[in-house]
């Protein structure tokens, strides 16, 4: 079997007292892609967003359980150094819109003040942009703001700004939903790709793009992890009537 | 329904439809009538000030001058009229007006940003009612207070700096309404990307937040210095005035709005007539410091 990068032991989540992930225990393989589906409200994105710890950012929202990167309890490492190591691209495209394209990728270095030489910079910008397969496009513009970008490029834009700061793990909520179909190829054929770099945990809705990218997926229904295992199986014998029904589109 | 029946009903809607039109007529024509009658007043006054002051702003010795000592009428047949100029007060608008912003600057944009971030909180409520408390304060109770308190008790004398301080807590209000306005536009997909990033929350702030809402923060300062640019009340109690040019911040100084009130009230006529070429001046400055608002907030505006 694969290491396991990330593990998630027992895991509650809330709001206020609103409990929405009910004793969640599932372990991300590196370097594969995992997608989560469920039908909507059931917890998918409060899952990701305890991984980087933003789920905290909300007011009176806490968690109870652990969460380990590498075997350490990451609810005990700094959120701020956390957030380094499990970057995070959002349903919204949402490029820094006082930046230019250059400056957005490095974004994550300059709002920590590291001091890079213009060279290490530009690498950095490059290297970025061209696993995030946006470089051939925007190579000539890159001093131009990022919001003039199509919806797709912004996308790929922010995923080149995750990338930048070499995270071990990358979480995308639902990165395609606000796309059109080529977008959303694009941005398909680029989680496929950085399986060589980096371990994706993607939410999505749409049951074909988790077939088409994903090596394992879960399946969640009302804040429970129903089911969890290779894409493959899931997808043709699922163990659990809910997973069948969610597949046949039933629900959601 | 019969067709008579129809007919009939036809005549009433038209009937009713018809006054309608009418009605609105008439009250399109009173909405313009008085739209007109309420800058009737406008005009006047612009006319009147550049009628008496505009030739002065002409004369380059106006710009640079003080005004000139009281003179009587007879002395003036004598020897002619002299206006001299308007420098010292000027040079003090500016500097006043300059030092006032940079006070109420760093506290309004701060306390704007703290509103917009904790919009439940019990202290952020309290803010709320002290900056419209402070909005319905008429400008010369500012001066009262800083004469009172600086001025006299703490025995900093009539000052430039005073007067700044005064104006200062009349800028504060538009400054953190215009800042927290401007904050809690910008989506909180901004501040998460920057989270998400690792960013330091006091960062986030200020080089996202802060800067995606400049445009709006500008705003609001440059509303805020014209709004102080032309207020007399409160520089009386704390500026007080000076018949000389004067850069020493710690000491009385004039602004064109002193100058006007001071040299109108003599009995001199062309201290009178430095007045109006004052109040011209006056006029010019805010409504450039105007339209130098609204060109910024059409130039600068950040899209998300
Ligand atoms: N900020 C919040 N405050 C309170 N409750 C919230 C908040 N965000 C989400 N919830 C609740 O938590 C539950 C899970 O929400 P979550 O956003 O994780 O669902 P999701 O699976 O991502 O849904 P979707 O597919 O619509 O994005 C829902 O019942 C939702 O109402
Ligand atoms: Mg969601």
């Amino acid at each position: 079997m694969e290491s396991k990068i990330l593990e998630i032991i027992g895991l509650n989540a809330y709001y206020g007292d609103h409990l929405v992930l009910k004793n969640i225990n599932m372990a991300f393989s590196e370097k594969k892609a995992t997608a989560i589906m469920g039908p909507s409200g059931c917890g998918k994105s409060t899952l990701i967003r305890t991984l980087n710890r933003m789920h905290e950012m909300n007011p009176g929202a806490r968690v109870e359980g652990e969460i380990l990167l590498h075997g350490e309890n990451i609810l005990t490492i700094n959120p701020i150094m956390l957030r380094r190591k499990i970057g995070m691209v959002f349903q919204r495209p949402n490029p820094f819109p006082t930046m230019s394209i250059y400056d957005n990728v490095i974004a994550g270095y300059k709002l920590n003040s590291v001091n890079l030489s213009k060279l290490e910079k530009d690498q950095i910008v490059e290297k970025s942009l061209k696993s995030s397969a946006l470089w051939g496009e925007v190579k000539d513009l890159l001093h131009r703001r990022g919001t003039f970008l199509s919806g797709g490029q912004q996308q790929r834009l922010c995923i080149a700004r995750a990338l930048a700061m070499n995270p071990d793990v990358l979480l995308l909520d639902e990165p395609t939903s606000a796309l059109d179909p080529k977008a959303t190829m694009h941005i398909e054929e680029l989680i496929v790709e950085l399986k060589k770099e980096v371990t994706t945990i993607l939410v999505t809705h749409n049951i074909a793009q988790a077939g088409r990218v994903a090596d394992y997926t879960a399946f969640m229904y009302l804040g429970e992890l129903v089911e969890f295992g290779t894409t493959e199986k899931l997808f043709t014998v699922p163990s659990d009537k809910r997973t069948e029904e969610y597949l046949s589109g039933k629900f959601g | 329904m019969s067709d008579k029946k129809k007919d009939k009903m036809k005549k009433i809607v038209n009937r009713a439809v018809r006054k309608n039109i009418w009605k609105d007529r008439v009250f399109e024509a009173l909405v313009i009538f008085f739209s007109l009658l309420s800058i009737v007043p406008l005009i006047f006054i612009l006319s009147y000030i550049f009628a008496k002051g505009f030739p002065k702003l002409f004369i380059p010795e106006f710009w640079v001058g003080i005004p000139p000592a009281g003179q009587s009428k007879t002395a003036i047949e004598a020897v002619g009229m002299n206006v001299g100029g308007i420098a010292n007060g000027i040079i003090g608008t500016f500097l006043i007006v300059f030092m006032g912003g940079l006070i109420a600057v760093p506290f309004g944009v701060l306390t704007g940003v703290y509103l917009a971030e904790n919009r439940q909180s019990k202290i952020a409520n309290a803010i709320h009612v002290a900056v419209d408390m402070i909005q319905g304060i008429p400008s010369i109770i500012f001066g009262i207070f800083v004469n009172i308190w600086w001025v006299t008790t703490m025995k900093g004398g009539y000052s430039a700096i005073a007067g700044s301080v005064s104006l200062a807590l009349m800028m504060l209000p538009i400054v953190i309404k215009s800042t927290e306005e401007t904050m809690i536009l910008i989506p909180d997909s901004l501040k998460e990307a920057a989270m998400a990033l690792g960013t330091p929350y006091y960062k986030v702030l200020l080089r996202i937040v802060i800067p995606a809402g400049l445009s709006g923060i500008v705003t609001g300062v440059l509303v805020g210095l014209t709004r102080i640019a032309g207020e007399t009340a409160p520089l009386l109690f704390t500026a007080f005035g000076n018949p000389n040019i004067n850069v020493n911040v710690t000491e009385p100084m004039e602004t064109l709005p002193t100058l006007i009130y001071n040299n109108a009230r003599s009995a001199s006529p062309n201290l009178i007539e430095n007045a109006w070429g004052a109040s011209a001046a006056l006029v010019i400055i805010v409504l450039v410091l105007n339209i130098f608002t609204k060109v910024v907030v059409n130039k600068w505006k950040v899209k998300f």
